[in-house]
């Protein structure tokens, strides 16, 4: 186990690295000069700024220079925003990216599970048909309509009760996070319960099942121990990767709910072409995905004894 | 061995009943449309990309309206609102005279058109000033008088003329009483205000709504340019503008799918019939594409790319779409191919002596296609969702291009009064990614002999 992860984490370096490479590059292909800024760059500024980042050196050696500086964790200084690094940046905002996406993805793999069983317990009945209908609503409506939609019904449930039920938008407490959590994990519940349905139906007809039965444990017995353990197996596998479109999917309702996280700073960069902090955020956005993929696969090996034998 | 005689070894007669198929073969591809024209909903869903592609295609030449032209009589008019306006006369500059006598305090002092709204009050108790206001509510409790117009710091202008911005429907004039030092007092009179469209023969001859033979006199009513799905605000052709975002989200949704799958057809057959150390080598490269995050790295490419002046963005999205989605039909056909390489009927071929060419195009693409149809088809909507959301952040196409991802990020501006502006390009988006959804569940049930009977 100890090597495996070892090899793993191998690896994720070394991806990292490419993706670190792969944003260098794009990067250096933006049409414009980072420096022929609006406000006037003086000359000492100008060379204070290619001595940094090597700009009047060739390219390869620019690229050991950015490399080197992401090795020792220096994303370097906002192009925009005066005295801020980069590392600033993401370790105020990322927080806020992250509890909204943690809560997402608790939303959508609890909400997955639950609304997958219960449709495939309730096969071809009105539960299975109610749910799987709006499964398909959650997969086929945009995320900033739903987001919209939600932001709409809040202000009649607030104007209802007459008191803010629910803040509208905004950041701070937790009531601020649920709903945005919901619609955020919203497209990646209704993934998850179509998954868990087709397992769940498998597992349903399988012989351990039937012997359950025929040995006469109770039906509440045979689904926490036999058919749900078993069912949420092919679940876990896609959390991963799920984790990952949540959190990195954050911009619209980081918009919409006007939520200060990273996902609405990159596109905030990215408008006024603030090129470290663009760089900067993809990295580490990256290197944070490579690693929760390898948690979750870590993670899968401790609860599925036959991954671990392989 | 006795009583067996010669008679028992005659052959057996011709005439008994044949044993033989009884039913035509079909093919694999007929199987499977059999199976898909059995699933309504699959097929439901198959009519309705179709007829998607004819109101993308065949619409522009149906409905010829230019999607760019603006029609300021009608700004962010909903379907089905009345278009006739009334001919009046060419505007008059006015002085506060008020044609109505017999009325006190806050009134019309002419009937409200959308040419000018002229308001004339008798000045409020205890005011040595007014200020005027407009809002498109009831003021209501919480005193919401909406958007400042204008301001005297005396009595002796009891009058004002609104010639702002104005549409048919209803206003709620304000006049708030100023003290000498120009605050806000406590008294102030409201007056409903309901508006006529109209226009002039001037303006209605420079847009083309009547002929010079037509003699029409002030008074009469035209007909203003119809638009059955309302405008926009910008008072642009709202079906001229979701057939030309049709055109666009459906290209990119369309088009950059067909060629990702393409790409990841080629590359994961190589990788999978080659094998060995160059498999290897060409699937850790696949994994690498994968793990860059997919929609930072979209945008990043997009701005690496550049968008100069004039142009729409939609080639650079095409571009790093198939750049970045390739991987997942690499890995998939490559998977296909390592299994159909290990079949008894590809060594058959080969003893036969098929040549490698022979398989991989008689036998292991043709095996795949199943597939690698139904990811496509599965592609199709991440793909329309993934331009509309980029869209939608405005990071996808440049204006003046519609999508329906830009269209539906200038709708949600203003949701609560113009609903049809959001509602039209994000049902759009809606019905056809579950379209392709459905269509795809369908393909898959028909062709994937694995997941067959287990819905």
């Amino acid at each position: 186990m100890g090597w495996y992860f070892l090899k793993r984490l191998l690896q994720g370096v070394i991806t990292v690295w490419f993706i670190a490479t792969a944003t260098f590059f794009a990067m250096h292909n933006v049409p414009g000069d980072p420096l022929l800024n609006d406000r006037a760059v003086t000359a000492t500024i100008r060379a204070n700024l290619e001595a940094k980042y090597g700009l009047d050196q060739p390219l390869t050696t620019q690229y050991l220079i950015y490399l080197g500086n992401l090795a020792r964790g220096d994303f370097g200084i906002s192009f925009t925003q005066e005295n801020r690094e980069v590392n600033d940046i993401i370790r105020q905002h990322f927080p806020i990216s992250a509890t909204l996406g943690v809560l997402a993805v608790v939303f959508a793999a609890v909400g997955g599970v639950l609304w997958g069983a219960l449709t495939a317990l309730y096969r071809n009945r009105l539960p299975d048909y109610l749910i799987m209908f709006l499964v398909i609503m959650g997969i086929s409506v945009p995320s900033f309509v739903i987001a919209a939609l939600s932001q709409l019904l809040l202000v009649s449930v607030n104007n209802v009760f007459n008191t803010t039920v629910l803040p509208v938008a905004g950041w701070g407490t937790i009531s601020h996070m649920l709903v945005p959590a919901l619609v955020l994990g919203l497209g990646t519940m209704a993934y998850l319960t179509r998954l868990m349905r087709s397992s769940m139906l498998e597992v349903i007809g399988s012989d351990y099942v039937r012997t359950a039965n025929a040995k006469g444990l109770p039906a509440t017995r045979i689904f926490t121990r036999h058919q749900l353990r078993n069912a949420i197996l092919p679940v876990i596998t896609v959390l991963g990767p799920a984790i990952a479109a949540i959190t990195t999917g954050g911009f619209v309702v980081e918009l919409v709910f006007a939520i200060p996280g990273l996902g609405r700073f990159f596109v905030e960069a990215v408008q006024q072409l603030d090129y470290t902090v663009i760089m900067g955020t993809t990295v580490f956005y990256g290197a944070f995905l490579v690693f929760m993929v390898i948690v979750v696969d870590v993670l899968y090996g401790f609860i599925d004894p036959r991954v671990r034998l392989e | 061995m006795s009583g067996l005689t010669a008679a028992d070894f005659t052959p057996r007669s011709e005439a008994g009943p044949k044993h033989g198929i009884s039913r035509p073969s079909l093919s694999y591809w007929q199987d499977a449309w059999i199976r898909l024209k059995a699933n309504r909903r699959a097929l439901t869903s198959l009519y309705i990309v179709i007829a998607l592609l004819l109101f993308t295609i065949v619409g522009p030449w149906l409905w010829r309206v230019d999607p760019a032209l603006q029609d300021l009589d009608q700004i962010s008019q909903p379907p089905g609102t009345d278009r006739r306006a009334i001919i009046v006369e060419d505007y008059q500059p006015w002085a506060g005279e008020s044609q109505l006598t017999d009325v006190t305090g806050l009134h019309l002092a002419q009937p409200a058109t959308t040419q000018a709204v002229r308001l004339v009050w008798d000045a409020l108790p205890g005011a040595s000033g007014h200020r005027v206001y407009r809002n498109l509510f009831p003021v209501g409790p919480e005193l919401a008088f909406g958007v400042p117009l204008a301001e005297y710091y005396d009595n002796q202008v009891l009058y004002f003329e609104d010639r702002l911005d104005l549409r048919p429907g209803q206003y709620y004039y304000s006049v708030v009483a100023l003290n000498s030092r120009g605050e806000l007092q406590d008294s102030f009179a409201t007056i409903e205000v309901q508006l006529q469209r109209v226009t002039t023969l001037e303006e209605a001859a420079a847009r083309g709504l009547i002929d010079d033979s037509e003699r029409l006199q002030v008074g009469d009513q035209i007909l203003l340019d119809l638009h059955p799905l309302g405008t926009d605000y910008l008072g642009r052709d709202m079906l001229a503008r979701l057939m030309a975002g049709a055109q666009v989200s459906l290209f990119i949704g369309i088009g950059a799918p067909f060629l990702f799958v393409l790409f990841g057809l080629v590359y994961g057959s190589v990788a999978g019939f080659l094998g060995g150390r160059v498999d290897a080598l060409m699937m850790r490269f696949a994994d690498f594409v994968v793990a860059l995050p997919f929609l930072l790295f979209m945008i990043l490419f997009k701005i690496a790319f550049g968008i100069g002046p004039g142009e729409s963005g939609v080639f650079p999205m095409l571009v790093a779409l198939v750049v970045l989605m390739w991987p997942a039909t690499a890995r998939l056909v490559r998977g296909q191919i390592l299994q159909i390489r290990e079949q008894g009927y590809i060594s058959a071929s080969r003893l036969l002596g098929a040549k490698t060419h022979y398989l991989v195009l008689r036998h292991m693409i043709p095996n795949t296609m199943g597939v690698v149809l139904v990811t496509l088809t599965f592609a199709i909507p991440s793909a329309i969702f993934t331009e509309a959301f980029l869209s939608f952040i405005g990071m996808g196409v440049a204006p003046p291009t519609p999508s329906w991802g830009s269209m539906s990020n200038e709708g949600i501006k203003t949701m609560l009064t113009y609903p049809h502006e959001l509602i039209f390009p994000a049902l759009f988006i809606s019905v056809t990614v579950l379209a392709f959804n459905l269509l795809g569940d369908g393909l898959r049930d028909a062709l994937d002999a694995r997941m067959r009977n287990q819905e």
